[in-house]
């Protein structure tokens, strides 16, 4: 397996950098939030920006996530751009109502007249050895509900440029930042801009199965088919980056192509955003599949205490295990001349 | 880096007895510190009050008749809704909630498009940005953190707009409520939270709600103005109100006024009152009801002339009330066409592909029909 980088641009400095240049270029744009001015953020993806542009358009709120949702759609409602920060997946749940019952539905409440232009960006998932309540996966709750565009970026362009590209959308979207991941490197030049962040890209191209996976897991796929590869075995990842509205096209071509998938995430498999994305992968791509949708996720448990953690999310390993029961010997007897159909 | 505990002082705890301009009988009530509007103005919110009204009886029958799915009247809490409104400038905006239909009208939004929520056309049937009012919210409470994030903005783009934020004696128990003055007050954003107690939340009491004197001491521990008022006294609303929007807009901090007044109607038609409260009470509040009070003020004074120009310019507010009344009824008398493909246009933007292929879906469903 390649090392990972250490050079390059890290993806929490990508979304630094969005913010940056989303402030600079548009001054109905602000960023709140808990902790978000003279700290950083507790990550520090908002560092600095307090002192570039000051308390008025960078400031720290309140302690209160449904006050921060709300006050960001009156914001909203007269013409700001709000990007606002709810510090950890499991402490924007207070946001909850907000999120659902007036962020996500206000545009259809009103037959359009009123859109809201806001950007909750939410560090989720684990593996970070965090105490409890500071590694939810918690896609799926937004996922579930109509009129939100739930994104998740796997990489650090696609985090500078898919954020970027979400404080321009004119629809709320949630920004969900794997936070494991805030560390990671890619060599980029910054601003760049990727693919639009609504349709999935395949991250690597492969011909026996499809892993399709998004956010913290995608470095994860990668790996896993990096060693299958070593094996023999070509895998494709495709990152899914939006999840809702999804577009499904990339992933049921990409199916399609190599007959076998494998969804992932890191959230709890049991009603999770991969039980959708096995659902339309089995409805689109039925007659094309050699075996089974798999999913590999997260257990179904509460996210567990940090010594325990490393046995609840997904790793290459489990992905790799998941891509050996893929049917691999039933479909087709080897006759040494190209293979017979089963009997 | 400065350590300071200095903080600002308390502001005055509100008072027991409630700000009152004009009692039951029609009479003036000398204030320390309220003066009554005008007389013109006396009159106009009696004229707003009587629509209201009848506005109110008249959506409570077309409820009773099919014609509203729903409709949660306010009758006898005309005073409130309309000495509040009527306290906004033409730039201001309001957050209203489910109850605040009069509210709505009079604040000039179309009475057909204030009844779209309760007869299931739509959700919101107006252009929040023509009138500068918000959908009426359902959920409780949670319209306020909006007047405070829009009153925040409008502040940031040098305009001068404040908000009244509606809301019941049952929302104030609410998370959302306690945010949404906290981030009022330290933002300074020029925000009057009107809380109409009007005793019931659904079918539970007051004194199950809360413990607090009254709504307004709510508002101290927030570092907020709270103001106790008698919701009934349109001239003391009106006077309250537009004094904590006046401080509000000169940087003065928002406020809360509470509005104490009673919900003579069930909470909706399809709530049965008689199993939790006595009809005594009822009694009781009919006989403090807004508009007679404000009617023998109008008489007794002669606010508006002689006796003859009054009971003619009664006369006209009264056909006033009910040529609106008639015209709702007749505007809701057919049924609008619904086109179901609408559904798709705007949950997002623009329609994403997969709703482009539900629509589609619905399309032929339609056909087949």
């Amino acid at each position: 397996m390649a090392a990972a980088p250490t050079t390059g641009v890290s993806m929490g400095e990508a979304l630094n950098r969005a913010l940056r240049d989303a402030l600079a270029h548009d001054s109905d744009v602000l960023v709140y939030g808990e902790d978000v001015g003279p700290l950083g953020g507790v990550f520090r993806v908002t560092d600095g920006l307090t002192a570039e542009f000051g308390q008025e358009r960078v400031f720290d709120s309140p302690l209160a996530e449904a006050g921060i949702v709300g006050t960001a759609i009156g914001m909203a409602m007269y013409g700001l751009r709000p990007v606002v920060e709810l510090q950890f997946d499991a402490f924007a749940y207070p946001a909850f109502e907000q999120v659902v019952s007036h962020l996500a539905k206000m545009r259809n409440r009103t037959r359009g007249a009123v859109s809201l232009p806001v950007v909750l960006r939410v560090p989720y998932g684990g593996g970070i050895g965090g105490v409890e309540h500071h590694s939810d996966s918690s896609e799926a709750y937004y996922t579930h509900t109509p009129g939100l565009r739930v994104v998740t970026p796997g990489t650090p362009a696609d985090a500078y440029s898919m954020l970027r590209e979400a404080v321009e959308c004119d629809d709320p979207v949630v920004f969900l930042e794997p936070k494991r991941r805030y560390w990671s490197r890619q060599e980029v030049e910054l601003p760049v801009r990727t693919e639009p962040m609504a349709m999935p890209v395949v991250r690597r191209p492969g011909t026996d199965a499809t892993l399709v996976t998004y956010g913290p897991m995608v470095e994860t796929a990668l790996e896993a088919a990096e060693t299958a590869a070593a094996e023999g075995r070509s895998l494709e990842v495709v990152d899914v980056r939006q999840l809702a509205p999804l577009d499904d096209g990339v992933v049921t071509a990409s199916v399609r192509r190599t007959g076998r998938a494998v969804v992932l995430h890191e959230a709890s498999v049991f009603g999770g955003y991969g039980a959708e994305l096995a659902a339309r992968i089995g409805e689109r791509c039925f007659h094309y599949l050699e075996a089974p949708v798999l999913r590999v996720g997260g257990l179904d448990v509460p996210y567990p205490p940090p010594k325990l953690e490393h046995h609840h999310l997904p790793d290459a390993d489990r992905v790799l295990a998941a891509v050996d029961r893929l049917q691999w010997e039933s479909a087709w007897v080897d006759d040494g001349e190209g293979g017979l159909p089963r009997p | 880096m400065k350590h300071t505990d200095e903080r600002p002082s308390a502001p005055a705890l509100p008072t027991r007895e409630p700000v009152r301009l004009v009692d039951r009988h029609g009479r003036r009530v000398g204030h320390s510190s309220f003066t009554a509007p005008d007389p013109a103005r006396l009159v106009e919110l009696h004229r707003a009050m009587l629509i209201g009204r009848r506005f109110n009886q008249q959506a409570g029958t077309l409820a009773r008749q099919g014609r509203l799915a729903v409709y949660p009247s306010s009758t006898g809490q005309e005073a409130a809704q309309v000495g509040g409104v009527l306290a906004l400038s033409d730039r201001d905006w309001l957050f209203p909630t489910y109850r605040d239909s009069v509210a709505l009208v009079a604040h000039g939004v179309d009475p057909v498009q204030t009844l779209t929520l309760f007869r299931g056309d739509w959700h919101c049937g107006y252009d929040p940005h023509r009138y500068r009012c918000a959908p009426q919210c359902t959920p409780l409470a949670t319209n306020a953190s909006h007047a405070v994030g829009l009153t925040y903005a409008a502040r940031r783009k040098g305009r001068d707009v404040a908000a009244l934020a509606m809301m019941g004696d049952g929302a104030t128990s609410e998370g959302d409520a306690h945010e949404a003055y906290n981030f009022a007050a330290v933002w300074n954003t020029p925000v009057v939270f009107l809380v109409q107690n009007n005793h019931w939340a659904i079918s539970v009491p007051l004194r199950q709600q809360t413990a607090a004197p009254t709504l307004a001491h709510k508002a101290v521990g927030y570092g907020m103005k709270g103001y106790h008022v008698d919701g009934n006294d349109a001239a003391a609303v009106h006077a309250v109100v537009s004094h904590a929007l006046a401080e509000a807009r000169a940087g003065g901090g928002p406020a809360l006024v509470e509005a104490v007044t009673y919900r003579v109607d069930a909470h909706t038609n399809a709530d049965a009152p008689q199993r939790y409260r006595d009809p005594a009470e009822v009694e009781h509040w009919k006989e403090r009801d807004p508009l007679i009070r404000s009617e023998r003020l109008i008489r007794d004074e002669g606010l508006i002339g002689d006796a003859e120009e009054t009971e003619r310019v009664l006369a006209a507010f009264g056909a006033e009330a009910d040529g609106i009344a008639d015209t709702v009824r007749e505007r809701l008398a057919g049924e609008d066409e619904l086109d179901p493909r609408s559904l798709f246009t705007d949950v997002y933007a623009t329609v994403p592909p997969l709703l482009e292929q539900e629509r589609a879906a619905l399309a032929d469903e339609l056909r087949e029909v």
